[in-house]
């Protein structure tokens, strides 16, 4: 074997890849490529799909689908811009004002993955509950009307999808924040630029990298997610992940639920290669 | 600047009390508001684990009604499902961490240390399943069990967490080879080592906390993965799954418990790893300050 290997050292790196290439052809590419199929089929499980190549299918469920879909869209943009918001300031002190307690810091910051997603999200639905402890109280107080509600509005989903992916927005952005050298900071205010404009003109575009990894990873698994929506929203809050579950798991309609994830699937790549021009764009300007 | 401490970038800062009360202010924000934003992230977690010493009367677990060890002490006895989803879960996070952690680790190793064509194809391959959102992952993979007439049990499960997990390992690994000193495997080589020699004696060690790593977060990823789960598991459950059945009807303390549980092993494991890195790199000293 090891005789053999050295007069094909071209091979090693092939050989390498070769289980876990396998791996994601058969259980990434070939579901994709069967997720296609099946959305062009035609059928139901009792009488058996045949292959139609029915297109019309996607043009059919954006017009079914379409208020989840833009509420989807909607929601995965309004949590990236408040991870954002909230993990920025965090991620800026972490990076130059942590000091010693760097290390503690994040590790605060990851911690919340030691417990299950869906005990945290169940968590939060006790947490927003009507009489649960929080509002309970702010309404014996006077604070809030007896008739105020969190749980089962847009503000309690939104709330419980910037509270999942807010740690998966601090990491990067404390990442690209923790290279820069304070030096050029400094730099820009001996130049006399403002402690605003050495922010805008160098800190925040020299963490862009930063800005646009995070944002993905809360972007992508938002637009996708349905947990929230489920435990803590009702039935105005229905996103498109909830629809694709409901599709497939309760009513088996096979295709109309391909045809969907797919669309959501190409709707989040197309979105990620505007925003990387959109990004590389501003770049440039600055 | 002042005096002997001018490297550290804070030696400019007069003392704490010294300075004007405007600036106290201003330097203070920054830390207040990451303390609460820590808060925010620790809020359902504390919540967990104070709910589950709450002594319920009925089956919802909603207000406190008093204390109690109840649940702790009955922590395997009330709900077998339960245990058995929670033994699902390990044996799924077990089996997928080990394949994905190989699977991965040699593509890591032949992304950084050999030329090869189809490199790009590779990295697409790569980088796609970590951008497509789970639902999708997971839906599509329905759509191929069912296609094949595949039903779905503990194995479809450990298939779909391999795959999901090998990006996530090959990402991991290859950041860690990539700040690797090739030289110190030539000297090894030069000292008359063979390939193989050089590899285990030279190679893995140097990448092995980076397999570790990848490993630790393959395993995090797979037990707590609900939604890919979902799709792949027919009749069988798995903790999350088990938490998400049970949260329609009221989910039990014991769950509280065990969610506790989780987090203090994966915290104590976490603050030992820490520890035994820091004992094992050299003294090097981390500030010039003091």
């Amino acid at each position: 074997m090891t005789e053999w290997l050295r007069h094909h050292r071209g091979l090693i790196p092939y050989l390498f890849l070769v289980p876990g290439g396998l791996w994601l052809i058969a259980f990434f590419v070939l579901p994709l490529l069967t997720a296609v199929s099946v959305a062009l089929q035609e059928g139901s499980l009792g009488t058996g799909y045949r292959l139609t190549f029915n297109f019309g299918i996607f043009p059919e469920a954006i017009a079914r689908w379409d208020d989840q879909l833009v509420r989807s869209l909607q929601y995965g943009l309004i949590v990236t811009a408040l991870t954002m918001l909230i993990g920025y300031p965090m991620a800026y002190t972490i990076a130059f004002r942590g000091g010693r307690y760097k290390n503690i810091l994040l590790l605060f910051v990851i911690m919340p993955f030691f417990t299950s997603f869906i005990i945290r999200t169940i968590s939060w639905k006790f947490i927003l509950a009507d009489q649960g402890f929080f509002l309970g109280t702010l309404k014996d107080i006077g604070i809030l009307d007896q008739g105020f509600r969190l749980l089962a509005t847009p503000v309690a989903v939104i709330s419980g999808i910037t509270y999942n992916f807010l740690p998966f927005v601090v990491l990067p952005l404390y990442v690209a924040l923790e290279r820069i050298n304070p030096k050029l900071i400094e730099a820009a205010e001996d130049l006399y630029a403002s402690r605003t404009q050495a922010f805008l003109r160098v800190t925040l575009p020299l963490s862009i990298s930063g800005v646009f990894a995070g944002s993905l990873l809360s972007f992508i698994p938002a637009v996708g997610d349905y947990l929230n929506a489920e435990l803590l929203g009702s039935r105005n809050t229905t996103m498109i992940g909830n629809v694709i579950q409901r599709l497939y798991l309760v009513n088996n309609d096979y295709p109309q639920a391909s045809a969907l994830s797919l669309i959501l699937m190409l709707g989040i790549l197309v979105s990620v290669f505007l925003y990387r021009r959109l990004l590389r764009g501003q770049e440039l300007t600055i | 600047m002042a005096g002997s401490t001018g490297f550290a970038p804070t030696a400019d800062r007069l003392p704490d009390r010294r300075r004007p009360l405007p600036t106290r202010i201003r330097t203070a924000v920054l830390p207040v508001y990451t303390g609460l934003v820590v808060m925010y992230l620790f809020l359902p977690i504390v919540v967990m684990a104070v709910f589950g010493f709450n002594d319920i009367q009925g089956r919802f677990n909603f207000t406190w009604q008093g204390f109690t060890l109840e649940h702790w002490a009955n922590l395997f006895n009330r709900y077998p499902a339960l245990n058995q989803s929670l033994f699902n879960s390990l044996t799924v996070a077990v089996i997928s961490t080990l394949v994905a952690t190989t699977f991965g680790t040699l593509i890591g190793l032949a992304l950084t240390r050999y030329e090869f064509r189809g490199r790009g194809p590779l990295n697409l391959l790569i980088f796609l399943p970590i951008a497509t959102p789970e639902i999708v992952l997971g839906a599509s993979l329905l759509a191929l069990f069912v296609s094949a007439g595949v039903s779905r049990d503990l194995t479809t499960i450990t298939i779909a967490h391999i795959m999901f997990n090998i990006s996530f390992v090959v990402v991991t690994v290859r950041a860690r080879i990539a700040g690797f000193d090739r030289a110190l495997e030539e000297a090894a080589m030069d000292l008359g080592a063979d390939e193989l020699t050089t590899f285990r004696k030279v190679t893995f060690p140097l990448i092995f906390p980076g397999i570790l790593a990848a490993g630790l977060l393959a395993f995090a990823l797979s037990i707590d993965d609900f939604v890919i789960t979902q799709f792949t598991a027919g009749q069988t459950t798995t903790f999350p799954l088990w938490v998400y059945g049970a949260s329609r009807i009221g989910v039990p303390p014991q769950v509280n418990v065990m969610g506790t549980l989780i987090f203090l092993i994966a915290l104590v494991g976490i603050v030992l790893w820490v520890a035994f890195q820091r004992r094992d790199m050299t003294a090097r000293p981390t500030t010039l300050e003091r």
